[in-house]
């Protein structure tokens, strides 16, 4: 199962444009990427630049509209994640917890949705299968 | 294995236990010692923390309690073969190498002698004194920290066969003094190819597994392409690692696209692309190219890989590089030769150049005795009749194809096909 560890950096909320981690933090963490790696579980990862530097699309009304960043209603925001590929939750939590992280920061473990878990009718719709079964008896 | 601690014991097992094993076999010189040791590690775990709760460093405790253990049958089998002065001298400088080892860091689970022993330990798990069975329940034992239950439901055999194999393997092992070390220059070839089948062994087996079998079956493919990962981190400079880990990476894209919804088989040109996995195939491709800037001739795994990556740069089946793909083939089949990469090279002949290009192919094919009972040829063969309008001919096929498959709904597929053929139906379907 796949699991995403959902950095949360607090403070990154108001962080201004361009903000950058520290050389010796970036380093700590290469080094956990690394151990990541070599135990073969990692799938992706990635780096987010600040809110302050993006953008919010709200659809109050099926009418998209656009705030820029920072947004000062957040209290909590990405500030990266990791994709990794584990045999449990227990897994997760392990890895999550070896990340060299700061007093201010913060992991959450969230399982990737597989279509397993979806119901039939979620599966069928995902799938396409209506359109593909035709093909496949032809 | 309810509580929460087990569970947490299971996880922290399951990251560390390869490396643990690994760092006591070096000390002790026996892999089946070592396991043993690093079992009776993790039962005190299991029965210390729940009470005593999860140490901080969960991993450095596990290690540190196993190299003390290590320590111990060091001592006490010197104290044993004190008479016989060779082997005591031996198992004495063993333990001071031992001493030396545990003394040096705390951290040693970090460093980057670990991933020597882990190498060492990878090639000892398939080591050409074992049965190719005896590799895969050793390899997914030692390296994948899966206990024989898991091992015997993913393979569907007995537990006690698994760990009969198991048990024997160590012994063949540990009386085939086969030291723990790395292959020596000359043999890295053979014994790599030796531990790259286990790993495309085990990845197909899970592969095979169709719906509402065991879930560890599909976790077989899960479980070769984390150590085809490890290995390639391992052993950075082989190119055919990469070609694995790049076909590996390619084909587990297309595991959600490759049944439907009540598990039949589809086929890869008929696959829904949008199912793909893009994460699997940039993995693959970015293995791929790896394995190509290493330079040489691609080895069999990367150019089956560069086959795999043709049908997963196409957007759509028609977007598909046949010419590509078939001279991928023919250096495949100058490569390793077989009637398999045979039939499939005529499949890429019939796409790139039309059915009776293939036709012939598959024709020059029907002779060789290795693809007498092999349900694919008729299959392909009714395919391309099928195409030229032969109809009758090709149900004939479809029929054979039926009755040499093992495969419950691929022989009601090729039922199907024969039944369409003989409504003198037209057909469009083609084979993979």
């Amino acid at each position: 199962m796949r699991f995403m560890m959902l950095m949360i950096p607090k403070g990154y909320e108001s962080a201004p444009p361009g903000t950058m981690p520290s050389a010796d933090a970036v380093a700590a963490m290469m080094k956990y990427n690394e151990s990541l790696q070599k135990a073969g579980v990692l799938l992706a990862l990635d780096g987010l630049h600040p809110p302050s530097m993006g953008a919010r699309i709200t659809f109050a009304g099926g009418k998209p509209q656009v705030t820029d960043g920072p947004f000062a209603e957040a209290k909590e925001v990405l500030g990266g994640y990791w994709m990794i590929q584990v045999k449990s939750k227990e897994e997760a939590i392990e890895w999550a917890s070896r990340c060299p992280a700061a007093d201010n920061e913060m992991i959450e473990v969230r399982q990737v949705a597989e279509m397993e878990d979806f119901p039939e009718d979620v599966k069928a719709a995902a799938e396409g299968f209506t359109d593909l079964q035709s093909k496949a008896s032809g | 294995m309810t509580s929460a601690t087990h569970r947490t014991i299971e996880a922290v097992w399951r990251i560390e236990s390869a490396r643990i094993i690994a760092t006591v076999a070096r000390m002790v010189r026996d892999v089946g010692i070592a396991e043993e040791l690093a079992q009776d590690t993790l039962v005190v775990a299991l029965q210390q923390w729940p009470a005593s709760g999860v140490p901080e460093n969960p991993g450095a405790w596990l290690t540190a309690a196993a190299k003390n253990r290590a320590l111990d049958w060091l001592r006490r089998g010197r104290l044993l073969q004190s008479k016989h002065e060779e082997l005591g001298r031996e198992l004495a400088v063993r333990e001071e190498i031992a001493t030396a080892d545990a003394v040096e860091a705390a951290d040693a689970a970090l460093d980057d002698g670990v991933g020597d022993d882990l190498l060492r330990l990878v090639f000892i798990a398939c080591h050409p004194v074992l049965s190719p069975d005896a590799r895969v329940a050793l390899t997914l034992r030692l390296l994948g920290g899966l206990s024989t239950d898991e091992i015997a439901r993913a393979f569907l055999v007995p537990e006690g066969t698994v760990a009969q194999r198991i048990v024997r393997a160590k012994r063949t092992l540990t009386e085939a003094r086969v030291p723990f070390e790395a292959p020596a220059r000359e043999e890295l070839a053979v014994r790599l190819s030796s531990v790259l089948e286990v790993l495309y062994l085990v990845f197909n087996e899970g592969y095979s597994a169709t719906a509402g079998q065991d879930w560890m079956r599909p976790q077989l493919c899960e479980e070769a392409l984390r150590l085809g990962r490890v290995l390639a981190e391992l052993m950075p400079t082989q190119p055919e690692v990469w070609g694995l880990v790049a076909l590996m990476e390619i084909q587990a894209s297309r595991l959600r696209a490759r049944t439907g919804p009540s598990g039949e088989p589809i086929l890869l040109m008929e696959q829904n692309r949008a199912r793909w996995d893009r994460l699997l195939i940039g993995r693959g491709l970015a293995a791929l190219a790896r394995a190509e800037r290493l330079g040489g001739a691609l080895g069999p795994y990367a150019l089956q890989a560069a086959i795999a990556a043709c049908h997963a740069r196409a957007t759509t089946a028609q977007e598909t590089d046949w010419l590509r793909i078939l001279a991928l083939y023919d250096a495949l089949a100058q490569l390793s030769p077989s009637a398999v990469v045979e039939l499939n090279r005529a499949v890429a002949l019939t796409m790139a150049f039309g059915p009776e290009a293939g036709l012939s192919a598959v024709d020059a094919l029907a002779a060789a005795p290795a693809l007498k009972d092999y349900h694919l040829l008729p299959g392909v063969r009714g395919d391309l009749l099928a195409r030229l309008g032969r109809r009758q001919e090709a149900a004939l096929e479809f029929r054979k194809a039926a009755s040499l498959t093992r495969n419950e709904r691929e022989r009601k597929l090729m039922l199907a096909r024969a039944g369409a053929c003989e409504a003198a139906s037209p057909s469009q379907s083609q084979q993979d």
